[in-house]
């Protein structure tokens, strides 16, 4: 129930801001900051109390509900150690964006925290659910506040990168609906059993071609998302007029949910066509890396400087998925959490500095460490965590990843590695732009007050914490990792076979369990993708 | 015994740390007493460790801090390990650090930037000390990252001015590519081993590969890789001499003591993988003799005194990677023991005489500071002595003339890589004297501004010390025949297999290496003290001048990689700015809006159009249907 108290109370929490406007301008603030403190709160709880997982599955707490039950969907949620650290992340960097929009945001403030809270409960639900129709639900339910937060409250092109937004992710999201309506009808044709139901559809038996199809629907969303090179133009443009709250939920959490898509998704599904892809998707993974680095390089827009390093990181995350093997995946989580936290700082940092000098333009700025010492200090060990520092959580992120992927691919690693050197070339240009040489404006601002410290402080100890002592998070990430990768373990010959073992679900599955899944040698060969209605 | 050890790398930490928070807050004695004290403790705790270790003399002590991760087995700790080869290191970082932060009192006493001065250097003294320290490669990775970081922020440490940023970045770059081969090491021995435990690889990759293994070839390729990055070996060179744009007590303890001696350390402490291949240990000797020579004569033609300097840094190092790459692994380090005194030394001499003459730093405009600054002159004279190799009494004599020695001498020498020792050994002494005699004598130049009081000169002392008496702890066989510094390493690294009956021919060699010294001193004498004419006339002849202005530039790499690497990549990047990818959706977008346009246009609300649309429309659809 607990997980159905989160969704509800950002959802209300929106609400109940929107709403609030009416009586005061502070009110929604308040509001915003209570509902993602309660929620984060019952997170760090539930971490803290070190939840133990049923019945030898990675399943922490399991939600199930009938909702559309003659269509087999369900309101369906269930956390397990990935969906908590992601939903760490969520609510974490949720309350630094009720923060910095404290003093940014004075236009629309109540439809603003409502759009804040409702894309938080969108992504909230995405990192839950176990129930595709209900997946798709909410990927949309973060696109469109999102949407409007760019919209609105961005900078002079925000229309433009809202509609660029808006369209690169729907369209995408489009073919994934496709695929998940497919795979249901597949699933639903072969055993009788038509449902949205993940655990159910891990079941399904799919011919290589149609797995392959579905698979790249699923990609579609995803790779949008994440984002993949050639697919990631809309970023620059979105995360650079979006406010700072939206760059920072962009950034630090709307790329995860590609990233969490592809390991909790397309792993598990379709075990055989992602390995026949795996080559393909790494290539994909270090064009981006070194793509995003050299684009990153020569940006003169901060905030566009900063999103193509995402581009150039999230490619590790691709390059990680499809290597299969646990250390690249729990360095792919790892990434998730310290990209979030490093590039969220960054985008903080641009947002501070723009609300001091109405720019964003890096040929302005300079000499600003006499100005402002202590905002150098915090830029300069979130510069050095996006360049990979060890000591930084990003380290142990890229090292995993790249200890892992060099098992998997040599050569594809060695290009990848290389990409650290660019990361060096385009960090140290943002320190040099902004904070050393001479003063390009002849401006004095104030440094970092009390809010601002308290925003970034925290931020500086966790990616500490992750650099020096990441092994709580591993821990907690470690049975849902090995898990999407049950698959790929086994010998090739068995990878048809389900990569979750039914019996251990079958307490959720009470209704269904007489729905056998299907073996491998009862199923008929299923020659192409055939949709019919139930 | 050892549960001290963690504090040898902890203090400088916690120094920094209490810089960085409080340092913009507390007076400046305060400050000094945070960053030097922290030092100091921690050479303190050396000492008392050094003396336990070296009468109980265990084969290592190793202290684990925590785990720091555990995935699928690959589960490295915040671990040190201590042994004779790390005690040498932590030594010379601790002691020669502890010195150059109490020079650094008085020549950054006029900084308003006092505190972040000392916070970066502690923080480099903790990752170096963390990088010798470190029982597992990934944790040496660590350090070895963390002083290149250091590194960048000192030799930027005047940021205002744009040069220093360009110096500070491309040492960060270039080394990184170093980093980038060593990450790749790194991988490719975990794969081996499923650990990155040092002693354990070294155990076990003994048992695994034979002599020759190629796996090993590749690794130990890639280490030197890292290797050459950090300590500004061909041909990742080029950033030293740039990095001289730092404060001078910078270039002292970072680009001359401790850090560039990295690679060797690496090397030393991974000698296990580098025996089993013998083409590799080649590629690091002839690397070593190639470098040696090439940053010598580019040493010779500086007029920057921190520029010479740092080329003969770059040709000492030369030097010891000349030892490592035949397997003189003692000599190797030896001389990086001495090296660090008297490059100490002398860069801290140069601080002195920059400061004295309100910074100044071009040796055309020095002369006759022999009278003026007599201290730093005599301990000036040490150092150069000692740098110089003058025969016999100086420390840089004994440790270098082990080296050339061994590359004939020891079975994995050869006669050519003496040669290039022997002339590097010549150029070495000439430059080295063109720089005495061009500061210190002739006529005074420039107006002699600040005395150095105690706070430098005590260093210059204690360091001068060392210069001349390090080398008696190794003499050769023939006189005097002391091996405690070798003896000290025979646990951790093995002695270099001889040729046989090679000994009588001992004192040929030394002498020859005396004459070689003494002559490149007498020629210094000759062009820039008796005879400065000489000078003039070589001046005056465009060849000569055109290979001075060559070796000026040092041999023209920086000119290489910016055509090579740096403009294009640069091209590459501003080409692309807006994204050609982006124009393809843009694309989609102005064509779908001109369709959109087109088709907009016949609706004009007039009928007779749409009625002749229709009835064209009709007739070719008829057309068309009758022709099929």
């Amino acid at each position: 129930m607990i997980l159905v108290w989160l969704i509800a109370i950002l959802m209300a929490g929106g609400v109940l801001a929107w709403i609030s406007g009416k009586v005061n301008r502070t009110l929604p603030r308040w509001i915003a900051l209570a509902a993602v403190l309660a929620v984060f709160g019952m997170m760090l709880y539930l971490w803290l109390s070190n939840p133990i997982p049923v019945l030898g599955s990675a399943w922490l707490i399991q939600f199930d509900q009938p909702w559309i039950p003659q269509w087999g969907i369900s309101f369906s949620l269930a956390l397990d150690g990935l969906s908590l650290l992601m939903l760490l992340l969520t609510f974490f960097l949720g309350l630094l964006a009720v923060l910095i929009s404290w003093r940014e945001i004075q236009n629309k403030v109540a439809f603003f925290h409502f759009n804040l809270l409702w894309v938080l409960a969108g992504i909230t639900g995405v990192f839950l659910t176990m129930d595709l129709f209900l997946f798709y639900f909410f990927w949309e339910v973060m696109l469109i506040p999102m949407y409007f937060i760019i919209g609105i409250w961005g900078h002079e092109n925000r229309r433009y990168a809202a509609y660029k937004f808006f369209l690169f992710t729907q369209a995408s999201g489009l073919l994934m609906l496709l695929a998940i309506l497919g795979l249901y009808f597949i699933h639903g044709s072969q055993t009788g059993v038509y449902t949205f139901s993940y655990f159910e559809l891990l079941n399904t038996t799919l011919a290589p071609e149609a797995a392959r199809l579905l698979m790249f629907g699923f990609l579609a969303a995803f790779l949008v998302k994440l984002p993949v090179v050639p697919f990631h133009s809309w970023l620059p443009d979105a995360h650079s007029e979006a406010p700072t709250a939206g760059s920072v939920i962009l950034a630090g959490l709307l790329l995860k949910t590609g990233a969490y898509g592809l390991l909790r998704f397309v792993l598990p599904l379709f075990p055989t066509a992602t390995v026949e892809f795996a080559p393909w998707a790494m290539l994909l993974g270090v064009i981006g890396i070194i793509y995003g680095a050299i684009l990153a390089f020569s940006q003169t827009d901060l905030k566009r400087l900063v999103a193509y390093t995402s581009v150039s990181h999230m490619g590790f995350v691709i390059l990680g998925v499809f290597a299969f093997n646990e250390w690249a995946l729990q360095g792919v989580v790892m990434q998730m959490i310290t990209h979030g936290l490093s590039t969220g700082a960054l985008f903080i940092i641009a947002g501070f500095l723009y609300e001091r000098l109405h720019t964003r333009d890096l040929r302005q700025m300079g000499g600003f460490w006499t100005t402002a010492p202590k905002m150098g200090v915090i830029a300069l060990v979130f510069v050095m965590a996006s360049l990979g520092l060890p000591g930084l959580g990003n380290f142990i992120a890229e090292f995993l990843t790249l200890v892992g992927s060099w098992q998997a691919n040599n050569w594809l690693t060695v290009f990848a590695t290389i990409g650290l050197v660019m990361a060096t070339i385009y960090s140290l240009r943002i320190m040099q732009k902004i904070f050393f040489e001479s003063y390009q404006l002849e401006v004095s601002f104030p440094d970092l007050n009390a809010r601002e410290m308290l925003i970034t402080i925290p931020m500086v100890a966790m990616i500490l914490w992750l650099g020096l002592y990441p092994q709580p998070f591993l821990e907690t990430a470690r049975p849902s990792i090995q898990e999407q990768l049950q698959a790929y373990t086994k010998p090739v010959s068995e990878r048809e076979e389900l990569p979750l073992k039914p019996e251990n679900m079958a307490h959720v599955l009470e209704s269904k369990t007489e729905a056998s899944p299907a073996k491998p040698e009862d199923v008929k060969p299923f020659p192409n993708l055939q949709i019919k209605t139930p | 015994m050892g549960e001290l050890l963690w504090l040898i790398p902890a203090l400088p930490f916690a120094g920094a740390l209490l810089l960085v928070l409080f340092g913009n807050r507390v007076s400046r004695a305060l400050v000094s007493a945070i960053g030097v004290g922290s030092v100091g403790i921690s050479a303190a705790v050396t000492l008392v460790l050094g003396i336990q270790y070296l009468s109980s003399r265990p084969a290592f002590i190793r202290q684990e801090v925590w785990q720091w991760f555990d995935v699928a087995g690959f589960s490295p700790s915040i671990a040190f390990h201590l042994d004779a080869l790390s005690m040498v290191f932590i030594f010379v970082i601790t002691f020669v650090g502890f010195l150059i932060h109490i020079y650094s009192t008085e020549y950054m006493a006029e900084d308003k930037d006092y505190a972040r001065f000392f916070a970066c250097m502690n923080l480099f003294v903790g990752s170096m000390l963390m990088l010798v320290m470190a029982d597992n490669l990934l944790l040496l990775y660590l350090g070895w990252e963390g002083v290149g970081l250091c590194s960048y922020l000192l030799i930027g440490f005047w940021y205002k001015e744009p040069a220093n940023g360009y110096a500070a970045r491309k040492a960060f770059i270039i080394t990184r590519v170093g980093d980038t081969a060593m990450a790749i090491g790194l991988f490719m021995l975990f794969q081996h081993f499923g650990t990155l435990h040092i002693q354990s690889i070294s155990t076990e990759a003994a048992q695994v590969w034979s002599i020759g293994n190629e796996t090993a070839l590749i690794i130990a390729l890639l280490l030197l890789g890292g290797a050459v990055g950090k300590s500004g070996q061909l041909p990742l060179q080029t950033w030293l001499p740039d990095a001289m744009a730092g404060p001078t007590p910078v270039s002292a303890l970072i680009h001359a003591a401790t850090m560039v001696t990295a690679g060797v350390y690496l090397i030393a402490r991974m000698h296990v993988v580098f025996e089993l291949a013998p083409a590799a240990m080649m590629a690091v000797a002839v690397i070593g003799a190639v470098t040696l020579l090439i940053a010598g004569f580019a040493a010779l033609t500086q007029y920057d005194i921190k520029r010479v300097l740092a080329y003969s840094t770059i040709s000492q190092v030369g030097y010891m990677f000349l030892a490592l790459g035949v397997g003189a692994w003692s000599s190797g380090v030896f001389h990086f023991m001495i090296h660090g005194f008297f490059k100490a030394l002398l860069f801290l001499c140069a601080g002195a005489i920059i400061l004295a003459l309100h910074h100044e730093q071009d040796m055309r405009k020095m002369g006759g500071l022999s009278k003026k600054l007599p201290v730093v002159f005599y301990t000036f004279l040490i150092g150069a002595a000692s740098l110089a190799a003058f025969p016999l009494v100086s420390a840089g004599f004994y440790s270098k003339d082990q080296i050339l020695w061994l590359q004939l001498a020891g079975e994995n020498g050869n006669i050519w890589l003496y040669l290039a020792g022997l002339l590097g050994a010549f150029i070495t002494s000439i430059y080295t004297f063109r720089m005495v005699f061009l500061t210190f004598y002739g006529e005074e130049k420039t107006h002699v501004g600040h005395k150095p009081t105690l706070a430098i000169t005590v260093p210059l002392v204690i360091l001068a010390v060392l210069s001349f008496a390090g080398g008696f702890i190794e003499l050769p066989h023939n006189f005097g025949h002391v091996v405690l510094f070798s003896d000290f390493l025979a646990p951790i690294l093995p002695a270099v297999t001889m040729v046989p009956d090679f000994n009588q021919y001992e004192w040929m060699l030394q002498l020859l290496a005396a004459v070689i010294s003494l002559g490149g001193i007498f020629i210094a004498y000759l062009f820039y003290y008796k005879k400065p004419e000489l000078i003039d006339s070589i001046h005056r002849s465009e060849t000569t001048m055109a290979i001075h202005r060559f070796w000026h530039s040092g041999w023209g790499f920086d000119q290489l990689y910016d055509t090579l690497f740096v403009r294009p990549y640069v091209y590459l990047s501003k080409v692309n700015k807006s994204d050609f990818i982006d124009s393809i959706y843009t694309f989609i977008a102005n064509a779908t809006q001109g369709l959109h346009q087109l088709f907009a246009r016949t609706q004009t609300g007039v009928m007779r159009n749409y009625v002749a649309g229709v009835v064209v429309g009709a007739i070719m659809i008829l057309t068309i249907s009758l022709l099929l």
